[in-house]
């Protein structure tokens, strides 16, 4: 036996090892098994899917090609930890897990290697103060603003007043579902609204009692921050007691056609955050088609193109290789290294006629990301459920979330951080 | 031939019960130990630390924990998560209220307060026995983790509810925090593993370990030979709570650094702990090791076969590494019901007459 692992071990060391550094790494740890799969797979096709189109049509970024490695993390953070170890002796540039748990855990372990993390609309909410977290990004949106932008909303549908409203939100019990909590504190002070907390525990597959409660308290409206398996059955049970759909508010992660698609018509109406476009109407599509899926290089069954993740992945894919395209402008190299990727991520600009030469004219919202702010300016919309032509649309502009609140908030936790790791915070010019 | 008990010669009741009696397994064990600490350390990366051995070795501790109680006592525990974060919980709040407290110091103390929680849950083992005792401690699990989720003072009033270990170090190397020095990580698990495996392979020879074993096999026996069913009980379940308490403490601050409870320690750690000790071989300090090197190290090889070897497509090699795992479970739990330490006793007698066995 001993003998039988050393062998073993000594094989794994040597597959382990063997990787080009030429190339600009990307790796992807993705979720293709596991309850939280169905939203995994979609993220991370758009996200495959974007590098491959910039190496079939553009020849990589500027002439250097992407190289892709994937890495299955089933949303699980030890399976992620070894992931990064295992990825990031190759060269590997940006981490964006899609996963809050491993969020944190790669928040200090990167930070220490001198890799820069996007966690884009999760992780750590208070890594927007760039002067702490001087390797995390979390642009264009995080989770605060997403609360900020429910409450906005709700705000606009009763022109302003929601004192004595009661809210409610049903949250996954995990450092991603509590993330919010924070924020609709101080919110629910500063608009009087009545606010309360419903956990649903991993994986929430079973959600009776929560929607039983709802039903006895009546709130005037429900927050979701739900993921995987858990937003389709929050979405059923919604249905099952008849909570009328267009006062139930999920956030980014808890909006996409595999959400809603179970409960069929009773869906319609169901809203949720976004901070990108939806659909396939955009140019880039096109080339999607043409480079990648005409090609037979399509990730996964190739069936997710234009789904509310997919284009995720691809817009996080799209602004990683816009940070990447930014480093090789600052540091006049076509190869970069992780730190100087790291100073692109904290240089990006996107502006309306870069997405549109992208094929991509607003796909997202204009922003920029600086030194003390690796954020943005958290601009967000939102979008509803039309069960019978079975699209997402979005129904607000990109507006701008409650930073009077908000700003405050992020100074108090990432210096509680600071504070706790011993880290003294960055002079930003 | 090779491995033979020819000339080795008894002198003393000492050497007669020694736990390596043969020469050469002693032998075998010696180089190990050198190999594990003068070799391995000037080899070790952070994959291999952070992917590989830390999970192995903490998970050891865990399952001769749990090995402790349920293959040594018969008393079936589904609470090892639980226990475990009760470990890691205690290590978070000791460290950050004493700043300047030694982590190994710290790590111990987890364990001491796991035994105390350990001794409150087994307070019911005295009244209620078997599936309905597994029942009990499931409940312990679900309890703890919902504790440790519902009440802030835990997490230090964090936003996330997270806990983040500190860095902390030892003759100047950093064993916790993001700067962690892989070989001080690792020797740092390795010498509590050495130790309490040590410690549990005494203990469980030893007068303690009889009165478990009587208590095992027939309760109302012991008890009319002069067991004391309650200290027996109550005893497995203190030194194993405390075995478990710092697994968890270590799991937490030296091998992943930061924990959401829910997740880490839920009730699938509880499982794995649980099959590693029965894959492994109940009642048995060899089967703890084999069967958390079977449960840790051979998906780790699999995925890496898989995905770097075979460049297959990583779902499709996670969906083929459970087939796998499942089938290899079945096919050793049928080939050999008392686990892959049994197998391995057995493969030593055949080899001690071979090629002669008559």
């Amino acid at each position: 036996m001993k003998s039988l692992t050393i062998a073993g071990m000594a094989l794994a060391m040597t597959v382990t090892s063997t990787a080009a550094m030429a190339d600009l790494v990307f790796p992807s740890l993705s979720y293709r098994t596991g309850p939280y799969a169905v939203n995994g797979i979609p993220y991370a096709d758009g996200y495959a899917d974007y590098f491959t189109l910039v190496n079939e049509r553009d020849g990589g970024v500027n002439g250097v090609m992407t190289k892709l490695i994937e890495c299955e993390t089933a949303y699980n953070t030890q399976k992620g930890v070894e992931c990064y170890e295992a990825t990031k002796g190759e060269g590997a540039l940006v981490y964006q897990p899609l996963s809050t748990g491993i969020t944190y855990q790669l928040i200090p372990k990167a930070t220490a290697a001198g890799i820069p993390v996007h966690s884009m609309g999760y992780g750590r909410t208070s890594a927007k103060n760039g002067k702490v977290f001087s390797h995390i990004f979390n642009y264009p949106v995080n989770y605060w603003d997403g609360a900020s932008h429910a409450v906005n909303h709700i705000l606009d549908l009763n022109s302003g007043d929601i004192k004595g409203k009661k809210v409610a939100l049903v949250y996954h019990n995990s450092a991603y579902g509590k993330e919010p909590i924070r924020t609709l504190e101080e919110l629910s002070k500063k608009h009087g609204f009545e606010f309360m907390q419903i956990p649903v525990d991993h994986p929430g597959q079973e959600q009776k009692s929560q929607w039983l409660q709802i039903r006895r308290t009546r709130p005037d409206y429900v927050f979701m921050w739900g993921w995987g398996v858990m937003n389709q059955v929050a979405i059923q049970e919604a249905a099952n007691i008849r909570f009328p759909m267009e006062n139930f508010i999920g956030v980014w992660w808890s909006g996409s056609e595999v959400d809603v698609t179970p409960a069929g018509a009773k869906a319609n109406g169901y809203k949720a955050l976004s901070f990108h476009a939806v659909g396939t109407e955009l140019p880039v599509f096109d080339d999607i088609q043409k480079y990648v899926v005409d090609a037979g290089k399509a990730a996964g069954a190739g069936d997710q193109i234009g789904t509310v993740l997919y284009n995720r992945g691809m817009y996080a894919a799209m602004l990683a290789v816009e940070a990447a395209k930014t480093a090789q402008e600052m540091h006049g190299t076509k190869e970069i290294t992780p730190a100087q990727m790291r100073d692109g991520m904290e240089a990006l600009e996107m502006t309306a006629d870069k997405m549109e030469s992208l094929g991509m004219g607003g796909f997202g919202p204009e922003f920029n990301v600086s030194c003390d702010n690796h954020g943005g300016p958290g601009l967000g919309a939102v979008q509803q459920w039309d069960a019978t032509t079975g699209t997402w649309s979005l129904i607000s502009a990109f507006a701008p979330s409650d930073s009077d609140v908000i700003l405050p908030l992020i100074t108090e936790d990432s210096a509680a951080f600071a504070k706790e790791s011993a880290i003294e915070e960055r002079e930003c010019a | 031939m090779f491995y033979r008990q020819a000339g080795d010669f008894k002198k003393s009741y000492r050497e007669d019960i020694q736990t390596f009696a043969l020469r050469q397994d002693r032998r075998a064990y010696y180089v190990l130990m050198a190999i594990a600490f003068l070799v391995v350390p000037f080899f070790i990366n952070d994959y291999w630390a952070s992917a590989v051995l830390l999970p192995f070795l903490i998970l050891s501790i865990a399952a001769l924990g749990l090995n402790i109680l349920t293959g040594y006592c018969g008393q079936v525990s589904l609470g090892t998560g639980g226990f475990m974060a009760v470990g890691a919980y205690a290590c978070y709040k000791i460290m950050t209220s004493f700043p300047d407290l030694n982590i190994m110091i710290v790590v111990l103390l987890a364990g001491l307060v796991t035994a105390l929680v350990g001794l409150v849950f087994g307070i019911p083992s005295l009244r209620i026995k078997g599936f309905y005792l597994a029942v009990a401690t499931l409940a312990a699990q679900f309890f703890l983790v919902w504790l440790f989720n519902k009440v802030p003072w835990f997490y230090n009033y964090s936003a996330s509810g997270q806990i983040n270990a500190p860095a902390r170090s030892m003759f100047g190397f950093n064993i916790t925090g993001a700067e962690a020095h892989a070989p001080a990580r690792y020797l740092f698990c390795l010498a509590l593993v050495v130790l309490l495996a040590w410690a549990a392979r005494n203990l469980t020879r030893g007068r303690m370990g009889r009165s478990w074993m009587a208590i095992r096999d027939m309760d109302i026996a012991a008890e009319i030979i002069g067991v004391d069913p309650l200290k027996t009980k109550l005893s497995a379940f203190a030194i194993s709570s405390f075995y478990i308490g710092v697994a968890g403490a270590l799991f937490f601050s030296v091998y992943l650094g930061a924990v959401e409870v829910g997740e880490v320690f839920g009730i699938n750690q509880s499982f794995l702990v649980l099959f590693m000790i029965i894959i492994g071989g109940l009642g048995s300090i060899m089967g703890s090791f084999i069967g958390a090197a079977f449960l840790i190290l051979v998906p780790v090889l699999l995925k890496n076969v898989m995905v770097n070897g075979f460049g297959w497509p990583t779902d499709i090699a996670a969906h083929i590494e459970f087939i796998l795992i499942g089938g290899l479970i079945m096919l050793f739990l049928i080939v050999e019901p008392h686990g892959l330490a049994q197998l391995w006793r057995i493969a030593k007698e055949k080899l001690l007459l071979w090629p002669f066995p008559h």
